[in-house]
């Protein structure tokens, strides 16, 4: 699976140029929105999309480990869910600060993945898979046992987190903006990183790892920075999470949200960054507009995604190549 | 007297009941080419790979440069001097030739836990793949992916990441496997002109190649060395002509 997986990403030294423009494009479509929104149901769009772009730059972490490290994890919405209860627990003992949540939430779930990452990097491949799974699920149960925090009915966020002391981010435009901001980092942040020595050793891992050991690289090390890092990522989006639906709950940890964090960076293209929030988009607006239509919407939706996955290797980044390509011949 | 770069002392390994290396005890000096030749099944690669560390032997013990290595893994190995190719091609696919190779510079150098600065824009690191490519002649093939490499290159580009690593014992397993006469004829001249630079451990099938490259060369029939000499004493043994040579030589 692993194979077939990373089968579609490519180098970065071959699609930089593209990549600067698509990227551009991404932002500042996303920089646009709340101008359009003024003009329709505003809170209704700058929810939907805010919630577009939180669970992009979780699904940005993913396609870092999974996408260039080769790493299939299928439980990291852990991660998302301990950066959320960071907010909510720390709310219900009063601190709202942003500057004491968001790294409270990003080193929290850091920690979770070096201890977690120091058992489940030692197996492969499926297994791997499945060891991360069993971690996921493990802090589902944990968090649903948290009687004080609510349990498995989760917890209310009162306020949404202070900047500096001021409740900026209780306006939602600023919040958007906020969380835009924070899309643009982690993007911009894993784009340098991929390019880097680290990316190289962490991309050659995925290719080879025994080449890698003879080389002298110690795969095991350089993984497991891997994974802090994608950890402490997901932690940011679950802070962003927690302040977007005010509202803490198990389910954030659940399986099926890992599975739909997989499936995102498949539907956008694996191992490309951009892919990770075009499939994040596109996956969340399929769900919207479709769940208007009627109350069964994932009977259209499930097999919508199988039609994607089997037709469009590659994800939609890479369909697009291939009708431009078609274009291009006639 | 020089020391010896790698020391293999009484070296066992089995899998479960089936001994693969019995008593395996080789010295290898200085800049020597050392080849190791064997019917097929004899334990060549297991040997190798213990040296490698990808296989722990069962008991006995390694020592390179006077260090004992036997309990070290396989890239902390690596860091001390010893690379490798391996029989059956080993390299980063989706790679370029140049950036496998700058890897390998990479990874002697400064530290790789630097998460900015574009890693395929280092100059010198660049320059010293470039030169590591030359060497083996894929100066021209710098850019093209490893995946898309003849399997001659792929061979090659083997070379070129073992020689980048600068190491001071390369074990080279079957480097000419399944190559045709013409290519495995210019890996023997790249092979000459890297010899004395580095010390080599050769496993190898062609015997060409063998005799034409080996200072000493150590006979392994069923994981035990049979006879250890220079390429004229192994060639004119008659024990290693009745277990192995034998039809090769006539």
């Amino acid at each position: 699976m692993t194979q077939t997986l990373a089968a579609s990403s490519v180098l970065p030294s071959q699609q930089t140029g593209r990549v600067g423009a698509l990227s551009a494009v991404i932002f500042l479509v996303l920089a646009l929105v709340p101008f359009g929104a003024a003009f329709g149901p505003e809170s209704y769009v700058l929810g939907l999309f805010t919630r577009v772009m939180v669970f992009a730059v979780a699904a940005l972490a993913l396609d870092f480990i999974c996408g260039y490290g080769g790493l299939v994890s299928f439980g990291h919405a852990a991660f998302v869910g301990i950066g959320a209860y960071a907010v909510g627990i720390l709310g219900a003992h009063g601190i709202t600060e942003t500057l004491v949540s968001l790294p409270a939430a990003m080193l929290t779930s850091a920690i979770f993945a070096y201890l977690t990452g120091t058992v489940c990097l030692r197996t492969k491949s499926v297994y791997f898979i499945m060891i991360t799974l069993a971690f996921g699920q493990m802090a589902y149960f944990i968090a649903g046992s948290l009687a004080l925090y609510g349990g498995d009915d989760g917890l209310t966020v009162r306020l949404r987190s202070t900047l500096l002391g001021f409740p900026i981010l209780q306006n939602d435009r600023a919040f958007y903006y906020f969380v835009l901001f924070s899309l643009f980092v982690v993007y911009f942040v894993f784009r340098v990183i991929v390019y880097s020595r680290f990316g190289r050793v962490f991309r050659g891992a995925r290719e080879n790892p025994t080449r890698m050991a003879t080389l002298g690289f110690d795969v095991f090390r350089f993984q497991r920075v891997g994974y802090v890092i994608s950890g402490a990522v997901g932690g940011l989006s679950g802070f962003l999470l927690a302040n977007a639906t005010e509202f803490v709950s198990p389910a954030y940890m659940s399986w099926q949200r890992s599975g739909e964090l997989i499936i995102m960076i498949l539907l956008g293209g694996l191992g490309t960054l951009h892919g990770a929030i075009i499939g994040a988009a596109a996956y969340l607006l399929i769900e919207e507009a479709l769940s208007g239509i009627t109350e069964q919407w994932k009977l259209i939706f499930g097999p919508l995604l199988v039609l994607i996955v089997l037709f469009a290797r590659g994800g939609l980044l890479g369909l697009a190549d291939r009708i431009r390509g078609k274009l291009g011949r006639d | 007297m020089t020391d010896p770069v790698l020391q293999l002392n009484d070296l066992h390994k089995n899998f479960g009941g089936l001994v693969v290396t019995d008593g395996v005890t080789l010295d290898i000096g200085p800049g020597e080419l050392h080849a190791v030749i064997g019917p097929n099944g004899a334990g060549k690669t297991t040997l190798i790979n213990q040296i490698s560390g990808l296989l722990a032997p069962t008991a006995g013990t390694i020592s390179f440069n006077g260090i004992d290595v036997t309990g070290l893994p396989v890239d902390k190995r690596a860091k001390l001097g010893l690379a490798r190719s391996f029989q059956i091609t080993s390299v980063l696919p989706r790679f370029s030739a140049l950036e496998n190779v700058a890897l390998a510079v990479q990874a002697r150098g400064q530290t790789s836990y630097r998460f900015f600065g574009r890693a395929d824009r280092e100059r010198a690191v660049n320059d010293a793949a470039g030169a590591a490519l030359a060497e083996v002649g894929l100066a021209e093939r710098g850019q093209t992916l490893a995946a898309h490499l003849s399997h001659g290159e792929k061979r090659a580009l083997e070379l070129a990441i073992a020689v980048a690593m600068q190491p001071k014992l390369l074990l080279l397993d079957e480097p000419m496997a399944g190559t045709g006469r013409e290519e495995s004829a210019r890996l023997v001249d790249v092979l000459k002109r890297l010899k004395g630079r580095f010390s080599m451990l050769l496993v190898e099938h062609d015997m060409t190649a063998v005799f034409a490259l080996a200072d000493r060369i150590s006979v392994l029939t069923y994981g035990r060395i049979l006879a250890n000499g220079t390429p004229d004493a192994v060639r004119a043994d008659p024990k290693v002509i009745a277990a192995y040579l034998g039809e090769e030589m006539e």
